[in-house]
């Protein structure tokens, strides 16, 4: 897994509640078996005016101009600004990756969805949650200051704009110390192996219908 | 010390081992697969050389992309290249792993949240998981159930582990008696209106009151299906008579020599008398009106009888501005009343309404009556391929051909359009599911979310009704 450390990076808002994975990625590209190629249809409903679909040609339809995401002056930003609830809805880690492969490694938002939090940090991705007067004020310079940066440090927990002004951010230890260093969850796990087996052996005895095959 | 919840039994139960700062390692009793995402999990696999911890604990189907129409192809008849390609990608990983699996046409194939409980291969206490998020469903069962992404399947195949952060316990207790009419969706969408859809976030929701413990299985599984548009990951009920004589007796229950112990240990999934939860809910089941999603989050809700809310009256800006754009997607305007909402397709079906019991109410509902001339569709899709084999034995399906509905074979089919079941754009739909997601359904699709009863009614009024006076 890719490690995130500090990021300083042009900043995107997207201001809105419960932005559903279903809007981040639509079902007709989640048919990929593939991990990539997902970047050109992050947002497709609201990116394009025409419809897609996984056999078309995305650079040949028509941009929204509308679309927040899709002026000139947020293109190349790696970070995100949200509301509440951002990634909400299904499961599918397609959103994370779709994300990731625009070019965004971080998400600022009010609150996430369970299974998205969860899943951004397997691509690397780090989501932030501040409070709501805190987002207030990163969409409120972000509107108001063309090239709008900020810095977010995974070590200090901590968001500062290009005034200096510094918000911290909660993060498990176990979660941080992952990120920090890029590990891989399935050979960490896998180091302890043996306390699996044992588990298992254990719950055997306790609840051997579940161990009946 | 204060007693336990059910989810803390459950999750302490699981516990392979803690990390210093409480997170866990929890060991995984089912894992159930389908095609859309499992494919990089199998290919991780392959390329880190490792292999599946314990296959046996994995039951694969493919649901989401299986055509709802002629099967007569199988796997390499599906018309649609990529449905195809993932369809037979999970065919093939599932034979190369020696996985259980029951493809497009076998008879036990469904939706997997579905045939899980259905096959017994969902049992109380055990900890499922599936990537995909209304793997809640299952949690009807006295069992920790929650959606996992794709690197996590990959995790779980790998090490029949994930690793996890204790979630909160929420209690959402609904007391009294439920109106005739009134259903477990209603129940759940009037929830989601009450608490919203971030309402749950962090937290595993437990399900109690008397209306809760008066829903059959079917009812259960609907409720905890939707926990996740409640924001949790995870739902459950506590085990009673009514889950115990649901799970006996399936081809994945316990053996009659593991019965005896086994039931005694299911009646302690319940939630300890001085059980402490992080937060509360109460609800009033007589305050509970068939509801209809009127925007484009399952929190948009309103009881039959009422109008499309005003965003104007809205404090909240940021809410009245997502009220405002919902409404615009929806080609709604402010106070029309819900049943003067015309409607183009209806769909009966998804991994929240499509068991028996919803194709029984819905049945009851159309019998001997024709759908609406301004219909352009009205389809059911049973839950699994057994759930349609039942219904057809109760002549069900003759109901709802003669009616004018299409029967169709078992799948995900218009929930979220991944096969050819969708809506057009600009298209409105009364649906079982329980998404009402912008282009959820199809780009430009306008979906509102119903009970079974109110889907069937709308279908034969040809907008909203109130399922009960109909």
């Amino acid at each position: 897994m890719r490690a995130f450390t500090t990021l300083k990076a042009l900043v995107a808002p997207l201001d809105q509640s419960n932005v559903d994975t279903d809007a981040i990625i639509p079902k007709q590209y989640l048919k990929s078996i593939q991990r990539s190629g997902f970047g050109p249809n992050l947002f497709d409903n609201w990116r394009y005016l025409d419809e897609g679909g996984p056999e078309i040609d995305n650079s040949k339809r028509r941009l929204n101009p509308d679309f927040v995401l899709n002026k000139n002056r947020y293109g190349g930003a790696e970070i995100l600004l949200a509301r509440e609830n951002f990634g909400c809805g299904s499961s599918r880690e397609h959103a994370v990756w779709a994300l990731d492969q625009q070019g965004f490694r971080c998400v600022v938002a009010t609150s996430f969805a369970d299974i998205f939090y969860n899943n951004s940090f397997k691509s690397g991705f780090l989501p932030v949650q501040l409070n709501e007067e805190q987002m207030d004020v990163l969409f409120r310079e972000c509107e108001e200051t063309g090239g709008y940066e900020l810095t977010v440090d995974l070590e200090s927990q901590s968001v500062t704009t290009p005034s200096g002004q510094s918000f911290a951010f909660e993060i498990d230890a176990f979660r941080k110390n992952n990120l920090l260093r890029g590990l891989d969850d399935i050979g960490l796990t896998l180091e302890h192996a043996d306390q699996i087996r044992d588990y298992e052996k254990r719950r055997a005895v306790e609840t051997p219908w579940l161990f009946s095959e | 010390m204060a007693g336990k919840t059910l989810y803390d039994k459950l999750f302490d139960a699981h516990v392979v081992r803690t990390e210093e700062d409480g997170t866990a390692l929890l060991y995984i009793d089912r894992h159930l697969v389908h095609e859309v995402t499992s494919p990089q999990a199998f290919e991780g696999l392959k390329l880190a050389n490792r292999e599946l911890w314990r296959k046996e604990a994995i039951l694969a189907v493919v649901d989401h992309n299986v055509p709802t129409t002629d099967r007569s192809g199988g796997s390499a008849g599906i018309v649609d290249n990529t449905s195809r390609l993932q369809v037979t990608t999970l065919d093939a990983n599932a034979a190369d792993h020696g996985l259980t699996y029951f493809d497009i046409n076998d008879v036990r194939q469904g939706i997997v949240h579905v045939i899980g409980p259905e096959q017994g291969a969902t049992l109380p206490g055990m900890t499922v998981v599936c990537g995909d998020s209304h793997t809640s469903t299952h949690g009807a069962f006295g069992a920790l159930a929650h959606g996992i992404g794709t690197s996590e399947v990959e995790h779980v195949m790998a090490t029949q582990c994930l690793v996890q952060q204790k979630m909160l316990n929420m209690l959402v207790e609904v007391d009294g008696v439920a109106a005739d009419g009134v259903t477990a969706k209603d129940i759940a969408l009037h929830i989601i209106g009450e608490i919203g859809t971030a309402g749950g976030n962090g937290c595993a929701i437990e399900f109690g009151g008397s209306a809760i413990r008066a829903l059959s299985m079917e009812g259960r599984m609907t409720l905890c299906n939707m926990a996740i548009e409640g924001g949790a990951r995870a739902g459950m009920v506590a085990v009673d008579q009514t889950t115990i004589d649901y799970v006996l007796d399936r081809p994945f229950s316990p053996g009659p020599e593991h019965r005896e112990v086994a039931i005694a240990a299911w009646n302690e999934l319940h939630s300890d008398e001085d059980a402490h939860f992080d937060r509360r809910v109460s609800i009033a089941a007589e305050d509970i009106k068939p509801q209809v999603s009127w925007g484009t989050s399952p929190e948009m809700v309103a009881p039959v009888d009422d109008q499309v809310p005003n965003p104007e009256t809205e404090q909240d800006p940021v809410k009245a501005d997502g009220m405002r754009k919902a409404l615009a997607y929806m080609n709604l305007k402010a106070g029309t009343p819900i049943t003067e909402i015309p409607l183009d397709k209806v769909f009966i079906g998804s991994c929240t309404n499509s068991r028996i019991e919803d194709i029984r109410a819905a049945a009851a509902v159309i019998k001997g009556r024709k759908v609406a001339a301004n219909l352009k569709l009205a389809m059911v899709v049973p839950g699994s391929g057994l759930v349609k084999k039942q219904a057809e034995e109760e002549g069900l399906d003759k109901l709802f051909t003669d009616a004018g509905f299409e029967w169709r074979e078992p799948g995900c089919s218009m929930c979220l359009a991944m096969n050819a079941d969708r809506l057009e754009p600009g298209e409105r739909c009364a649906s079982t599911s329980n998404r009402n997601f912008e282009g959820r359904q199809g780009a430009g699709g306008r979906t509102h979310l119903v009970s079974p009863a109110m889907a069937a009614a709308a279908a034969i009024a040809g907008h909203f009704v109130d399922a009960r006076h109909y």
